[in-house]
């Protein structure tokens, strides 16, 4: 209970206009959508189509400033110049083996979780996988660049194998995102695996299938669509990059780099640049989208 | 299914393996936080707890985690009321274009953020600009609650769509207002999801570098953005290492808070 008491009037004026607002629906959905949508719809929606839009401008290349007459001399430049079509498909070929790893390593962590470990044990090594979400995204990476640094912890590893580690580079990217987005495919791999029903092993074992049979024909086409849903993480988390690149990658580029270094003199092109990670995605949510994985996201 | 016992012991190795990937590295932020070297050479020479103490009075760093938790608050309270906004109109109204409605909301977490952050850049240069308002504290604000309202509206949506509606009807029918409804029956059923969500976009906001790259204006320096700039400075590595190995320290927090809220929630769905 409350204890204030307030005035007769100014209930009355709450209980009119509680009154009307419950009348009518449509005048509270009004209320709230309106700052919701100005916010995400106007600003962020708005400011979107205007990059999107942008793409199609050009750049005086001696004052760079930008001349708004509509032209696809942007893209033609993008498919057309040997540099810029390298680094799309590395950055898609980086996006796909950090995917594929991820499902790799996740698998055996996940089936132990959900499967093999103790009952009693299952919540907490879940939230063992969950920690690492939290730390920094930064910090995970400077970790992976003090571990690849030269007479680092790889380095210290490998040396009784006559070996040192990859350093900085492409294979340190591709390590190092797998490391970032590792928990985003173990998640959902888990939580199929646990849902699995224990009926349908035991009906596979009783039809005489091994281990492995039921793994191929019962368990893994169950798994699948989870895989699937994480991999949009993984693919696409990896993609727009260009951070992780910059700290473990060397001189190796990434298409968020490209964005980056056209920015300050060529926003057009920037912008016609940002659009491929953006139609990429779109493209593998859409391939995605057919598994049913998007469903259980 | 009945699994071997080299299956299960290949698992149990697999998963020992995984682990062991996830925890060695957060580890050694840790442990090279008390290496009294500059460089990260492993093993250590030794420990000490030396630069622990350069750190706490490292001006810059401790004005960079000042920054960022003002931020994150700011972020955080604008993501809590427009993403709870949502979550009603979308879980208690039928209207046209609901689905585009929640896709709207995921799209500025599922953009990279350099395609976000390039997009707040030059809209802030074409419309704040001619008002006198340049990028600064307020912009990186702006832009994170951006992509915050995510996590809000995903948490409430949730819950508001796990609880009846009969709860707030039946105290309508004992004659209280909807306000009144919404109020002592709705929010506290809510309140637990709203606390799960504000504590998700704060972390969310407190860790994010791309997009406040390109919103925050000159002098206006978030912790990643601080640490990004330090990372390979050599000068400055041990006091990198100090915020690194704090940092890893802090994510314990969330956890402890959100299995607090997890016990919590359990509690309250008992009603």
């Amino acid at each position: 209970m409350t204890t204030d008491v307030p005035s007769a009037a100014g209930r009355g004026t709450v209980r009119r206009l509680a009154g009307t607002l419950h009348r009518r629906p449509r005048l509270r959905l009004t209320l709230l959508l309106t700052a919701p949508l100005l916010w995400l719809a106007v600003l962020y929606l708005g400011s979107l189509a205007v990059l999107f839009v942008s793409a199609f401008w050009t750049t005086n290349s001696f004052t760079s400033q930008v001349v708004k007459v509509w032209s696809t001399d942007n893209f033609h430049e993008l498919f057309t110049t040997p540099v810029f079509r390298q680094v799309i498909l590395r950055s898609v070929g980086v996006a796909l083996a950090v995917t594929v790893l991820c499902a790799v390593i996740a698998f055996p962590v996940a089936f132990y979780t959900a499967r093999v470990a103790r009952p009693g044990w299952r919540p907490l090594l879940v939230v063992a996988v969950l920690t690492p979400l939290w730390a920094s995204y930064l910090v995970k990476v400077y970790a992976w660049r003090l571990i690849l640094s030269q007479g680092g912890l790889a380095d210290w590893m490998l040396a009784p194998f006559g070996l040192s580690g990859p350093g900085y580079g492409l294979p340190a990217t591709v390590l190092t995102l797998t490391y970032l987005w590792l928990p985003y495919m173990i998640l959902p791999i888990h939580t199929a695996l646990e849902q699995l029903p224990a009926s349908l092993l035991d009906a596979s074992a009783d039809l005489g299938a091994r281990a492995g049979r039921t793994f191929r024909s019962v368990v893994l086409p169950m798994v699948l669509p989870s895989v699937a849903a994480g991999s949009v993480f993984t693919f696409s988390l990896s993609l727009g990059d260009y951070i992780t690149v910059q700290i473990v990658g060397g001189k190796t580029q990434l298409i968020g780099n490209l964005v980056y270094s056209n920015i300050e003199l060529n926003l057009p092109m920037a912008a016609a640049l940002g659009t491929v990670p953006v139609a990429v995605i779109v493209l593998y949510l859409l391939a995605i989208r057919r598994t049913g994985a998007l469903n259980s996201l | 299914m009945h699994l071997s016992r080299t299956a299960r012991i290949a698992l149990r190795i697999g998963a020992g393996l995984g682990f062991t990937m996830i925890y060695v590295p957060l580890l050694l932020v840790l442990v090279n936080s008390l290496n009294p070297d500059r460089s990260a050479s492993w093993p250590p020479p030794g420990l000490t707890a030396h630069w622990w103490s350069v750190a706490a009075h490292n001006s810059g760093a401790r004005q960079a985690l000042w920054v960022s938790v003002k931020a994150g608050l700011g972020a955080t309270a604008i993501a809590l009321a427009l993403g709870t906004l949502i979550a009603f109109a979308v879980a208690r109204h039928r209207f046209f274009g609901r689905g585009t409605v929640s896709f709207i909301v995921v799209l500025p977490i599922a953009l990279p953020g350099i395609v976000t952050g390039i997009a707040l850049n030059s809209a802030f240069g074409t419309v704040l600009a001619p008002l006198g308002v340049g990028l600064g504290l307020f912009t990186v604000i702006v832009g994170h609650a951006t992509f915050c309202i995510v996590v809000v509206f995903n948490n409430v949506v949730a819950r508001l769509r796990r609880t009846a509606r009969s709860y707030e009807e039946a105290a309508m029918d004992l004659g209280a207002t909807s306000f009144r409804a919404f109020a002592d029956v709705t929010f506290p059923l809510v309140r637990s999801a709203l606390l799960a969500g504000g504590l998700l976009a704060f972390a969310l906001s407190f860790d994010e570098i791309v997009v406040t790259t390109f919103t925050a204006g000159p002098g206006v320096e978030t912790l990643p953005v601080w640490i990004f700039g330090n990372m390979t400075r050599p000068q400055q590595a041990p006091v990198v290492n100090v915020v690194a190995a704090v940092l890893v320290l802090l994510s314990v927090v969330p956890i402890y808070l959100a299995q607090r809220l997890s016990a919590d929630t359990a509690a309250s769905s008992r009603v």
